[in-house]
């Protein structure tokens, strides 16, 4: 990694966040570190579970708690520790410093308040503004965020509007005191392909202009090729590899990524003979009852004994970047 | 969705409401009666209090037009004011019932934790009385009176009332929308007013007007128990109890009043339902 230490805009060190379930505690967030600098996106990928959203909102500080609870590590923002701020500090920090965009755009909305309202909640909380003041720079970011006819769209409630639309509104709102970095929660997942494509433009749009850093939790690969600068592929709680996005597609380095993408249909890529997709055996452990040692050994094609003693720590390799395999502490 | 629909969704609500002949007929019952309280010294022909032994037990249509009762007091006057009583108790412990409910189901609801549990056992202490003895219970503790009968029904209702409270903040509170308004950086007070209470006030609103149906009643009840509002004043329930015992020679005496409170909760009943047809919240909350 060579990030200068001044441009860092978030470090995450050895954050742990984990859930008090009726079988157990779960340890959803194990172990994740990754830094991000000014203006740059950050993919965070891993299939379902795999603890993306849940790192998510620990940055938030939206875990809820009980049950769940964030007990050790550091998330310095800015330069400072935003799981030591009191409650009333962190929420000068949402949705003003880091904001949050979120996967459902059809349930992220509240259905009996105004759009124009909800875009403006933001600057009513953090800036201060009046109402009306509010709407105005409501409508202003309605325009930014494309939607057509503004002034009469600010006035509609959320159900008056197309699923593209919704999520164009929660980018609005997102961005609306300007924040520093945004976290962005599948924020593709819930919509049809067309519609995919022109968010993800304008989200990359937006983030020239308002120069803003975005971590983007994703399981499309596609999305990540399309605007990540980094990347770090989450599995079972933990970071198994943090690459730079060129390196990761070409020359993958964990078995887990590299599964994954061997995954990935390619439309000008040899079929396989027997014409069916590829896809890593085995299901994501349990995180009820981890075995010692890595994480994805039962999955694993190069799996070796010490895998299923020791857990591997993160590794540098050849390439510059960090892997959570043994086979890179060779 | 057409242009116009598009533009009011209020209005579509109003529309709805409007078609509905049952629901107008609810309407207007409530509003004659909301009229006849307001307007009772006007309306009323005669003063209700009056007694004249002569005119015990008059028939209907003579001297007094809805007759009088054994004290020979003008029944239609007596009605009018009585419509007041009803009011008062029906709008008063509705509001006792709602702001308690309202306050202690969201703090519940919000909250969780150990509060919820030790009010909501309160609550469920106040529901397991039989509906009429807890009523009962505290007037009897209070004392008899018009305030005190608007605050035993006041409470006999909050339960109630908080309990849906409550239900309704438990599912609203995991909802996305209510996370996103927390990562926007709104605090708990603002999240509860400005995002949870709207999404269920519609219910609420129906069902506070139905059960000022039952409030009438329950007065109704308490008054011919004589534990309610004390003569002179005249309340339809005491006007029943009085009637009570001449019901083979006079029976318009009691039967008047009956039809009276029969009409009144028929009105809040019509005018519930039909505000729920309105604003069905199938409509707004996807």
């Amino acid at each position: 990694m060579n990030h200068g230490p001044d441009d860092i805009l978030l470090e995450v060190r050895d954050l742990h966040t984990s859930f008090k379930t009726d079988e157990g505690l779960i340890l959803a967030v194990a172990g994740v570190d990754f830094v991000m600098r000014h203006g740059e996106t950050l993919g965070l990928v891993g299939e379902s579970g795999s603890g993306k959203t849940v790192a998510a909102l620990s940055i938030m500080r939206l875990i809820p708690e009980p049950p769940g609870r964030i007990f050790k590590g550091r998330i310095l923002f800015e330069g400072r520790d935003l799981l030591r701020l009191s409650e009333r500090e962190m929420r000068k920090v949402r949705g003003n410093r880091i904001s949050m965009i979120f996967q459902e755009p059809m349930t992220c909305l509240n259905p009996v308040v105004r759009v124009g309202d909800q875009i403006g909640e933001a600057v009513r909380l953090h800036q201060g503004l009046s109402a009306t003041e509010a709407r105005s720079v409501a409508v202003q970011m309605l325009r930014k965020v494309g939607i057509p006819d503004p002034d009469r769209r600010a006035k509609e409630f959320p159900h008056q509007l197309s699923g593209g639309m919704r999520q164009r509104v929660m980018i609005g709102m997102a961005l609306a005191c300007h924040p520093r970095l945004i976290i962005a929660d599948e924020p593709t997942t819930a919509l049809d392909v067309t519609i995919q494509a022109q968010i993800l433009e304008l989200m990359n749009d937006l983030k020239e202009d308002f120069q803003t850093a975005v971590l983007l939790i994703t399981h499309d690969l596609g999305v990540i090729a399309e605007t990540a600068q980094w990347v770090a592929v989450m599995y079972a709680g933990r970071i198994v590899e943090y690459a730079d996005v060129k390196t990761l597609f070409s020359v993958p380095s964990h078995p887990y990524t590299i599964g994954l993408l061997e995954s990935m249909p390619s439309l000008d890529g040899e079929i396989p003979e027997d014409r069916t997709l590829r896809t890593i055996p085995g299901m994501v452990p349990s995180l009820l009852d981890l075995k010692a040692g890595c994480t994805f050994q039962d999955r694993c094609p190069t799996a070796f004994d010490r895998c299923r003693q020791e857990e591997p720590p993160l590794f540098q390799t050849h390439h510059g970047c960090l892997s959570r395999c043994w086979l890179h502490g060779r | 969705m057409s242009g116009s629909e598009r533009k009011k969704p209020r209005s579509r609500t109003l529309r709805r409401f409007y078609r509905n002949p049952l629901s107008l007929l609810g309407l207007f019952l409530v509003v004659v009666l909301t009229l006849t309280a307001v307007l009772a010294p006007f309306l009323a022909p005669k003063d209700p209090a009056t007694q004249s032994l002569f005119d015990k037990r008059a028939k209907p249509f003579g001297k007094f037009i809805l007759g009088a009762d054994q004290f020979g007091r003008d029944i239609l006057s007596r009605l009018i004011y009585g419509a007041r009583v009803s009011l008062f108790v029906a709008f008063f412990s509705v509001a006792i019932a709602l702001s308690g409910g309202l306050i202690i189901g969201t703090l519940c609801g919000y909250f969780e934790g150990a509060l919820d549990t030790l009010l909501m056992r309160v609550m469920d202490l106040l529901l397991s009385f039989p509906y009429l003895l807890l009523a009962i219970a505290l007037v009897s503790a209070l004392g008899p009176g018009l305030l005190n009968t608007t605050v035993a029904i006041g409470f006999w209702a909050l339960p109630t009332f908080a309990r849906m409270v409550r239900a309704s903040v438990l599912g609203l509170k995991k909802r996305e929308f209510i996370t996103a308004a927390s990562a926007l950086g709104a605090p708990a007070w603002r999240i509860i007013l400005l995002h949870i209470v709207p999404n269920f006030v519609a219910p609420l609103v129906v069902y506070a007007t139905l059960f000022m149906a039952n409030a009438i009643m329950m007065e109704a009840a308490l008054s011919f128990l004589g534990l309610g509002v004390q003569p002179p004043t005249p309340s339809w329930g005491e006007m029943i109890s009085s009637g009570r015992n001449a019901l083979m020679v006079a029976p318009h005496v009691a039967t008047i009043p009956g039809l009276a409170i029969m009409l009144a909760v028929l009105g809040f009943n019509l005018l519930g339902d039909g505000l729920r047809d309105a604003l069905d919240p199938k409509m707004k909350v996807p």
